[in-house]
């Protein structure tokens, strides 16, 4: 069966019998519970979008302590956002088998930063486990609600970007009966105290998981009995060692340890191993978190293992930051072994050939994309108030706003809800003179997730906020999976759905909706808004483009009318192309002109507005 | 036995789909097989590329290493050159659509799309064998530019020294597409294996 990781790891948990699936959608992390919510059509389970990641984790935890098994996903950030209730639940243990899966993104790639997530595994003393192909996340998600249910505890599996999106043929095992009678027993309890006793108790949970990983099948060794050098790695980074060593041939002189099992680190594997070689290697993503540890290890025990030459990224023999890939690991043999690995020849002939002639392609808006004339509309409205206004972005497929498909309207990103949180500070500079406006900008979902609080908060605190709530009724980045506000769960069934609108009333707020595909109306209902105090919402509602695309189209054929086009003599510096960059709305090279791309426009009809000449034109699908 | 296959091209094209589609196929041909699959930030419009693998002993590694790509599947021709840049090498062979979809700095003139004569020329000197097709125009014949993956994998197949046939996508393509949507397919992928057969330079 050819499996997704992220499927897998799906599998594996019902395999252990899991009933209870929760997580928040965010890259690479959100097929985990899609594929959960699919499975719950004919299994006995359920599953839910929750509204963020913390409270997905005391969902789980729920379930947990009522007995069941249960699972829990995210991205790394997701894991900031639970560290407090994590560190707290590793305290009190956990009861049915209870798993967190971290999905990191070494390189930034769908991400606002870069993390290593298995840093809270110390943090939290828990257990870590980090898979390296599809057949080991589905093993070692099945086996991790074994070891949690022995240790009373959470574990953590984690995963990275490459390996959740890679498939691979796996084998399964026979699905379990899912029959478990949910009971919270009375008699037990499930807090931190007394604290110290519990931290002392936690420790010892983690004592026994490495006891346990001592023999665990998940860490092994190959290679000669003395290699020239040892391989120390997790994860995919060891999958392009091992790549690496075949295409150059070196079984005979490179050993590799993989370990499967990162906290607590088994330390009589890894002290037998360490006297195999004198030079060390550690591969890993994204920190060098083996490495230190490991270092920490072989320095305790210098006298039994000797003296050792490391290298690895703390060493200084990869980056530090992005991700590790093939060309790193034939890098370092090519170097350490003094052997040739690039075709050297067609690399200069290929770049003899292309002479560096190959553009970048740009991060932009789809077509039809509501988020363009959002900020269009936003762009327009702060350049007629002209105090130097500016947007206080959030996390979403509108974080492109700090680039030109967003006009580069966007001028900060940080965490979910921050953009918000954030304003309400800009909000409460005015007595001390600051006089430029502020909007501040979130998604449907993020609203529910994060932002909610500090709109509370402005309210509170009369903050002066204009929020626009970019309503496009999905979580479109992630793969357009249900939110509050859609009327509809995980598992597909109809639910009452959370207004913005009304909940933003409910606060007290001045609320506005609008229509993000009528631009200049927009603008004007923002440029309004932004000449009033205190909280302020304004929502602009219009479907994601994929989704309308999907659910019955758009409703225009586009032409350029080349007669009436004057291109560069215009005047307007080529603004159709230049300044609103949609991808369906080309410059004709030959011609000198405007055109549209039918290959690519989808016929949402806005850029019409925005020809000074009126050469845009839009008619009805015929 | 190694077989690297990459198909290359731009978000919205079906990219992820087609290795899907090849993967399953190859599976129930009795390979081993490791896809990685590329997403980045944007849904639509951005670089996309997979990597799919073929093995005959169990291996796992999602990313084909640098220049180690046999064939290279290209749905658009300036992301052809970019993944060719990297992991081609002279024994590479490509199978390039023709037809261009402009990133935004190139909509915007902050930067110039390579002629498309001089990419087509690039991968014919720079690997061992260029089929440079129409597939985006053939797709939209069948139906629309969204065909042009199904297109893309006939012609894959039709390819000597790749084991599968379209017959072995066909087979697989039930567990994806609904009914009503077979069929079309189904003439994506003998069409597609057509521009191989009756490719003439």
């Amino acid at each position: 069966m050819l499996l997704q990781a992220n499927e897998a790891i799906a599998r594996g948990a019902l395999e252990a019998g899991v009933i209870f699936a929760a997580g928040y959608p965010g890259n690479p992390s959100s097929e985990i519970i899609e594929t959960l919510a699919k499975a719950s059509r004919d299994l006995p389970i359920y599953v839910e979008w929750s509204v963020n990641e913390k409270v997905a984790l005391e969902a789980a935890t729920g379930a947990s302590f009522a007995g069941c098994r249960a699972i829990c996903s995210m991205k790394q950030n997701g894991v900031n956002v639970v560290s407090d209730f994590l560190t707290n639940l590793s305290l009190s243990g956990t009861k049915g088998g209870l798993v967190l899966v971290s999905c990191d993104d070494p390189g930034g790639i769908s991400s606002t930063n870069e993390e290593d997530a298995r840093a809270f595994a110390p943090l939290s003393d828990i257990p870590l486990l980090e898979p390296s192909s599809p057949q080991e996340a589905l093993d070692m998600a099945r086996w991790a609600f074994d070891l949690s249910e022995t240790i009373n505890n959470i574990v953590m599996i984690r995963s990275v970007s490459r390996l959740s999106h890679s498939r691979s043929d796996v084998q399964v095992k026979d699905l379990p009966d899912f029959d478990v009678q949910p009971y919270f027993d009375t008699k037990v309890s499930f807090h931190t105290f007394p604290i110290v006793a519990k931290h002392q108790a936690r420790h010892e949970k983690l004592r026994m998981a490495e006891e346990l990983f001592e023999n665990s099948p998940f860490n092994f060794y190959r290679g000669p009995s003395r290699p020239e050098l040892l391989v120390i790695g997790s994860g995919c980074a060891v999958d392009y060692a091992i790549d690496a060593i075949e295409i150059m041939s070196l079984w005979e002189r490179v050993g590799v340890l993989k370990l499967g099992t990162t906290w607590p680190l088994p330390r009589k594997l890894l002290l037998e191993n360490l006297q195999k070689s004198e030079s060390i290697l550690f591969v890993e993503d994204v920190d060098p978190f083996i490495e230190t540890n490991v270092k920490a290890l072989a320095a305790e025990a210098a006298r039994q293992v000797g003296v050792k030459t490391f290298h690895g990224r703390g060493s200084g023999d990869f980056p530090l930051c992005g991700e590790l890939g093939p060309s790193h690991l034939l890098e370092f043999f090519g170097n350490y072994f003094d052997l040739d690995w690039k075709d050297q020849e067609f690399r200069n002939k290929m770049g003899s050939l292309t002479k560096g002639k190959i553009p970048p392609r740009e991060f932009g808006f789809c077509p039809g994309c509501p988020h363009r004339g959002s900020f269009y509309a936003i762009k327009t409205a702060l350049a007629w108030d002209d105090r130097d206004g500016f947007v206080s972005g959030d996390i979403g497929c509108y974080t492109m706003g700090i680039w030109p498909t967003g006009f580069n309207q966007v001028k900060s990103v940080h965490a979910m809800g921050s953009g918000s949180g954030i304003a309400c500070g800009y909000g409460k500079l005015e007595g001390f003179g600051f006089d430029q406006p502020v909007i501040t900008v979130c998604g449907d979902s993020t609203f529910f997730h994060a932002t909610i609080p500090a709109l509370v908060n402005a309210r509170f605190n009369n903050a002066d906020i204009l929020l626009v709530v970019l309503d496009n009724s999905a979580t479109a980045m992630t793969g357009f999976q249900p939110h509050p506000g859609t009327g509809k769960t995980a598992m597909g069934q109809p639910t009452q759905p959370v207004d913005i609108a009304a909940l933003c009333e409910s606060m007290g707020l001045e609320v506005h909706v609008g229509d993000p595909y009528e631009m200049k109306e927009t603008a004007r209902r923002l440029y309004d808004l932004m000449q009033k105090q205190g909280p302020r919402v304004m929502v602009l509602r219009r479907k994601c483009a994929l989704v309308q695309g999907r659910e019955g189209g758009f409703p225009y054929d586009m032409h350029v009318d080349q007669s009436l086009c004057v291109g560069e003599e215009c005047g307007c510096g080529r603004y159709c192309t230049r300044i609103f960059r949609c991808p369906g709305l080309i410059w004709d090279k030959e011609k000198k002109k405007a055109m549209i791309d039918q290959v690519i426009c989808v016929g949402c009809g806005i850029c019409a507005e925005i020809c000074p000449q009126g050469a845009i034109k839009k008619e009805a699908k015929g | 036995m190694e077989l690297n296959v990459i198909i290359t091209g731009v978000g919205g094209q079906g990219n992820v789909l087609a290795s899907q589609v090849l993967g399953n196929a190859a599976v129930y041909k009795g390979f081993h097989v490791s896809i990685g699959e590329t997403f980045g930030l944007s849904q639509r419009g951005g670089a996309v590329m997979s990597h799919v693998r073929l093995f005959k002993e169990p291996r796992y590694s999602p990313l084909i290493p640098p220049n180690r790509a046999h064939i290279v599947v290209g749905l658009e021709p300036l992301e052809t050159l970019r993944i060719a840049q990297d992991h081609a090498n002279p024994e590479t062979l490509f199978i390039v659509n023709s037809r261009p979809i402009y990133p935004l700095n190139v909509i915007a003139g902050d930067v110039d799309y390579p002629d498309t004569a001089w990419i087509r020329q690039v991968l014919e000197q720079g690997g061992s064998r260029l089929y440079w097709l129409e597939g985006t125009q053939l797709a939209i014949e069948l139906g629309g530019p969204i065909m042009l993956n199904m297109v893309m994998l006939g012609a894959l197949c039709a390819i000597q020294s790749f084991p599968l046939e379209t017959k072995d996508i066909k087979d697989i393509l039930g567990e994806i597409f609904p009914q009503s949507k077979l069929e079309v397919n189904y003439r994506a992928l003998d069409m597609g294996e057509e521009l191989i057969s009756n490719y003439e330079n």
